[in-house]
């Protein structure tokens, strides 16, 4: 374990390599599944009765909620780089030592809040979606709306999990260099939450014109 | 991509007592074992349900409680148990599991804990399944295939509960079958020891770690259909229900699509087939070679043709849906990769033919059993030819065809190779040999019955007789011979199902009274035949790593007395053995 001290940012010890490889290797498969769902978007987007949710005078028209959360899930993302670049350097022996380690733990905890945010803004417009009338059996653009945020928010409760682990290790007082294992694949992963979120925003939210181009680009 | 790191290779979670020992176990070995037990035991169930089913086709009305329903139901659960929970989980979570850490020389599972919760999610999804037994209405009676809209739509047997459990079991599979293929993958990529480069392993790691990867890949799609499925069923979504009228109500469902289910389902069902068939390749390959004590065949071809078949594998699916409907090109695209996927796929075969040929065979039920996979998986494959083009197909779609072609090559040949396997590593798991006569008397059973069983039933499907029918005696078109035939095809069936005891017993008897095995029984190169103890103990090597030195197939070296030299022996040993054979035999012929 020799490698977890020191110079940690140069050379990752071969478990956390092992780590790293494993949850990329999830990455793949949670790709797989959501790329699996987009491609049956869009061929259920094709059939008559799609009323799609963006559409004019529907709910995500122009849905301040839904940026406003995916501003916190960016803030999210910048605060647990920020922890995970700052936890590497404090057993480097600086003198700035404390100064660092408040920092790390500071940017840990606010990247937690702003990831729990993220979740209770999209719980809450789920809320304003079903009462007006949007719910999940509506229609089939309601249903998709609904499971791919669902199975987005699942994953990233998961991630908060991975969080806890790493905040739980701080708050313990292990040394930095032992949390910085967790902060970096906790990293890792949100950080993909985060492109697939964008990637999951634009589909939503997108005109109904140019995603039926999108679709005949692709024959469907 | 790298080589473990010493310091790191530590034995770590220790069992302290006999629960973290033999049931919440992270030892990779015993939770292959643990995987395996249970595999068998659900497979057991689907071969008894088998035989119901075969009793109501041979000799219709024979069992009182047969109606229709029980025999969907009965036909279903055999077909889902079968390919996923005894095939998928036998060969990734019990020999993958097993055999990975061992052939590529780690001391366990990158990730022990997360092995470990992957079996205890599987057997989660083994005991909801099973649970549907015993709910109102039954199990799904869908099909294995469970299309939409009649799997969930009220008249379909196990509409109600049954359904909904299998949906939710298949999902907690793909939550465990993820979690293993994480560590299996991980751990052929960055936990080899020293000197085990990737064209050193050998191909039953090869052929587990590209299944791995297929699956890890086409599950999502099962995942994704089965989720879409359940909420179509409990939260009136459309997804996949269309606008219908059932029992003369109008249902709530609007404009879903039967056929988006039938595309998700093929794109992770026919990777399935490789996710089963590729580790039998590979665990097939390192058989042949061990017990005819000669090298693989084209090592390098063959593991190229694994990794090809794999690619292929996942833009053929449509195969499956020539007659759902849908644009002719598409049936000709994919009818063009079908048949091209038969190229890597005939190179194996010729490379298991030509591994024989010429060696030393040894006939041992390993063996036969091997050779045995070899025929079924050729006769099985041939039919494949049929069936992947458009215009044989849609005649013989949903015939007997069908039904005999999938046995042979997804049902009955990775099952030889199950056994020939056991066989072959029980030693290496028990510390003794199974029984060698009650093996050959079980693999002769097996093999001339299965050829009983499925041979016929290609005949059938020619004469037109349609598969799924609950009853076939109504019908004016199946002659009288079909009937005879079915009753034929019955009995020996049933005297196949009878026969498996016979496999069971050995496995039971042998590990009390088989003869010791000893260190490396078979003679055989690969890493875990070289373990300090067999069984292998916790940690697998002792105090130290072995180092590897050589790929795992020198048999028969010319110039080396023994006829095998293990992994582990250095370019420089072997010189010095090559040079004491040579010095001997020229003492020898001056004498």
């Amino acid at each position: 374990m020799t490698s977890l001290s020191g110079n940690w940012a140069d050379s990752p010890s071969s478990e956390q390599k092992q780590r790293r490889t494993g949850i990329r290797i999830l990455l793949v498969v949670i790709s797989s599944l959501f790329f699996l769902f987009f491609v049956a978007y869009m061929i259920r987007a094709q059939l008559s009765d799609w009323e799609h949710l963006s559409a004019p005078w529907k709910p995500l028209e122009q849905s301040q909620l839904l940026r406003l959360n995916t501003l916190w899930l960016l803030l999210a993302s910048v605060c647990i780089q920020y922890a995970r670049v700052q936890s590497r350097k404090v057993d480097r022996g600086e003198q700035e030592h404390q100064k660092i380690y408040g920092a790390a733990s500071f940017s840990l905890l606010s990247a937690g809040v702003f990831a729990m945010l993220f979740l209770a803004g999209q719980l809450l417009l789920w809320q304003q979606l079903t009462e007006l009338g949007y719910g999940v059996a509506g229609n089939p653009a309601n249903s998709f709306f609904f499971v791919l945020t669902g199975l987005h928010g699942l994953h990233l409760a998961a991630g908060l999990a991975l969080w806890l682990r790493a905040v739980l290790r701080v708050a313990q007082g292990a040394p930095m260099s032992i949390a910085a294992t967790t902060i970096d694949l906790c990293a890792i992963y949100w950080h993909y939450l985060l492109a697939l979120w964008l990637l999951l925003y634009a589909l939503l939210t997108s005109s109904p014109e140019s995603y039926a181009a999108f679709a005949r680009m692709c024959g469907l | 991509m790298a080589y473990a790191d010493d310091t790191q290779q530590q034995i770590t979670h220790t069992p302290a007592s006999y629960w973290t020992k033999y049931i919440f176990s992270q030892d990779h070995k015993v939770i292959a074992i643990q995987y395996a037990l249970t595999a068998i035991f659900a497979g057991l169930v689907a071969l008894v349900l088998s035989a119901l089913m075969r009793m109501q086709i041979g000799f219709p009305g024979s069992l009182e409680f047969m109606d229709a329903n029980t025999y969907y139901q009965a036909m279903t659960m055999h077909g889902m148990i079968m390919v996923i929970y005894l095939l998928t989980a036998l060969f990734l979570g019990g020999f993958g599991n097993y055999l990975i850490p061992l052939m590529v020389g780690a001391r366990d599972m990158v990730f022990p804990f997360v092995n470990m919760l992957s079996y205890w999610f599987y057997l989660v999804s083994v005991i909801v399944l099973m649970a549907s037994f015993f709910v109102p209405g039954g199990p799904t009676g869908a099909g294995w295939t469970l299309y939409p809209p009649q799997a969930i739509t009220a008249g379909t047997p196990g509409s109600g509960w049954g359904i909904i459990l299998m949906l939710i079991s298949l999902a907690i599979f793909i939550v465990a079958a993820t979690m293993g293929g994480l560590n299996y993958v991980t751990t052929v990529l960055q936990a080899r020891t020293h000197g085990m480069s990737l064209f050193r392993m050998p191909l039953s790691v090869w052929g587990i770690f590209m299944a791995t990867i297929l699956a890890l890949l086409a599950f999502p799609a099962l995942f994704v259909s089965a989720i879409m499925m359940l909420l179509d069923r409990t939260l009136g979504t459309s997804f996949f229900m269309p606008e219908m009228i059932s029992m003369g109500q109008q249902l709530d469902h609007e404009g879903g699509s039967p056929i988006l289910f039938q595309h998700l389902f093929w794109f992770f069902g026919h990777p399935e087939v490789y996710i089963v068939a590729l580790p039998a390749f590979g665990l097939v390959s390192d058989i042949l070679s061990v017990h005819s004590r000669k090298k693989v065949f084209g090592y390098k071809m063959m593991v190229w043709a694994i990794v090809a078949i794999g690619v292929l594998s996942f833009i053929v699916w449509a195969h499956h849906m020539y007659v759902s409907g849908m644009n002719p090109y598409f049936g000709f695209f994919f009818a063009t990769t079908t048949l091209i996927i038969a190229v890597p796929t005939a190179i194996k075969v010729y490379n298991w033919v030509l591994t024989l040929w010429g060696g030393n065979i040894h006939m041992t039920v390993p063996l036969l059993f091997a050779v045995a996979f070899i025929f079924t998986f050729l006769s099985g494959g041939l039919t494949g030819l049929f069936l992947g083009n458009v215009i044989v197909d849609i005649p013989l779609s949903d015939t007997y065809f069908v039904i005999a072609h999938f046995h042979m090559v997804m049902g009955v040949a990775p099952i030889l190779v199950v056994f020939g396997a056991i066989y072959h590593w029980y030693p290496c798991v028990t510390g003794r040999m199974l029984n060698d006569s009650i093996g050959k008397t079980h693999f002769w059973i097996t093999f001339l019955g299965t050829y009983a069983i499925y041979f016929p039933m290609h005949y059938l499907g020619l004469l037109g007789m349609p598969r799924r029918y609950y009853d076939a005696t109504e019908y004016a078109f199946i002659p009288q011979s079909a009937h005879d035939l079915n009753s034929f095809i019955t009995v020996a069936a049933l005297i196949v199902g009878v026969a498996q005891l016979l496999f069971l017993y050995n496995m039971f008897y042998s590990y009390f009274r088989g003869d010791k095995a000893g260190l490396n029984p078979w003679n055989a190169c690969s890493l875990e035949w070289l373990t300090p103890d067999t069984p292998p103990k916790h940690g697998n090597w002792g105090q130290k790593l072995p180092v590897v030195a050589r790929w795992p197939y020198d048999y028969s070296v010319p110039g080396v007395e023994l006829d095998f030299v293990p992994q582990t022996v250095s370019q420089k040993t072997l010189q010095t053995m090559i040079d004491d054979g040579r010095s001997e035999s020229a003492s020898g012929a001056q004498q």
